[in-house]
């Protein structure tokens, strides 16, 4: 699992790669926030522009991201 | 993941088989949040499936379920609201497993009103068994058995649904996750027999045939082509020509089929012992 905090709302978006596909759904929804990256899976890679609307988690179709408060 | 709806969630069988880009998860998603905010008691509940890419939902969920053959889980759900009308039942099928193979059982159920929930994964194509079309499959559009595309004209499946006697009959896609969500929540609290029909997206043996792109990109094409039915109210036929409507399409109070079969054992016991 991969753990990066957003600061600005003390909230982290945890991605299971185990379950992720790589499918870009995400990546493509919010591209500031989450690509695929170079293994082939979803990650995270600004945090800090993460308003947790929940849009990632609603249409991964793996059930792979979560956002959890600190 | 889903927050507090993961409970509902057969975890120890994820990663689920379906495809990168398969909106059948999103779907599936939409259905444990809506369990989630209606407080479902996983002791009282069934949940029913029929064959196909999408009938593999029922074994991630943590219910009592049933997988059963193929487009007859509405058959098998009948028998078991029948035994215990106290139960809530819920299915979820594919277009094909709805409408062709299982029909018959569709209409027969939305003619009876019995009050089952109905979630029908339509993603245009029998995509487990190699992207042959389907009943639901649109004009034009080409499959593994029509590679010059499909000449017969597709069902409207809610109108289908809603001719045939259900009286709460919904639409939703992938994209519009949380009209998706509160739809199967107005089905589920609806006395009778709904349908939800959760548009959705197959990449790989739809998507790629017709040049639709990646999950993501079918994605954009539900959200452009769905059409809320109040905006669609005010929209002329050439301007939903290729579009559909989402939301709430018909919702009426009719006799619910278990209820009149109660009364009527009441009074086949009545009359044996010549009350």
């Amino acid at each position: 699992m991969t753990v990066l905090t957003s600061p600005v709302r003390s909230k982290k978006i945890v991605i299971n790669k185990t379950w992720c596909k790589g499918c870009g759904i995400c990546a493509a929804l919010c591209s500031g926030v989450l690509i695929i990256d170079s293994s082939g899976k979803a990650a995270v890679v600004n945090a800090a522009q993460c308003t947790a609307c929940g849009k990632c988690i609603t249409h991964c179709p793996d059930f792979a991201i979560s956002i959890r408060e600190d | 993941m889903q927050g507090n709806a993961e409970r509902y969630l057969n975890k120890e069988r994820l990663p689920h088989i379906w495809c990168p880009g398969c909106g059948n998860g999103i779907v599936l998603g939409a259905l444990i949040r809506a369990f989630d905010k209606m407080g479902v008691d996983q002791d009282k509940t069934v949940v029913i499936s029929g064959i196909g890419c999408s009938s593999r939902a029922s074994g991630y969920l943590d219910f009592n379920s049933m997988h059963t053959t193929h487009g007859r889980a509405l058959a098998f759900a009948t028998g078991i609201k029948l035994a215990r009308p106290e139960i809530n039942v819920f299915v979820l099928m594919g277009d094909g497993d709805a409408s062709a193979i299982g029909g018959n059982h569709l209409i027969h159920a939305a003619r009876r009103n019995i009050d089952i929930t109905t979630v029908i994964f339509n993603n245009s194509i029998y995509g487990m068994t190699g992207g042959q079309y389907s009943p639901l499959t649109p004009r034009d559009c080409r499959a593994t058995t029509a590679p010059y595309g499909t000449v017969e004209r597709p069902f409207d499946l809610a109108g289908l649904a809603q001719a045939a006697g259900a009286t709460y009959v919904g639409r939703a896609t992938t994209y519009h996750t949380g009209l998706l969500t509160r739809l199967i929540i107005s089905g589920a609290c609806h006395k009778g027999f709904s349908v939800i029909e959760a548009v959705t997206a197959c990449p790989v043996s739809f998507g790629r045939r017709n040049e639709m792109g990646s999950g993501h990109e079918m994605l954009m094409w539900q959200k452009e082509h769905g059409v809320p039915v109040e905006k669609a109210k005010h929209l002329t036929p050439e301007e939903m020509k290729d579009k559909f409507i989402i939301g709430e399409l018909h919702k009426s109070v009719a006799p619910e089929y278990t209820e009149i079969y109660g009364q009527l054992i009441k009074k086949a016991q009545c009359s044996y012992k010549g009350e």
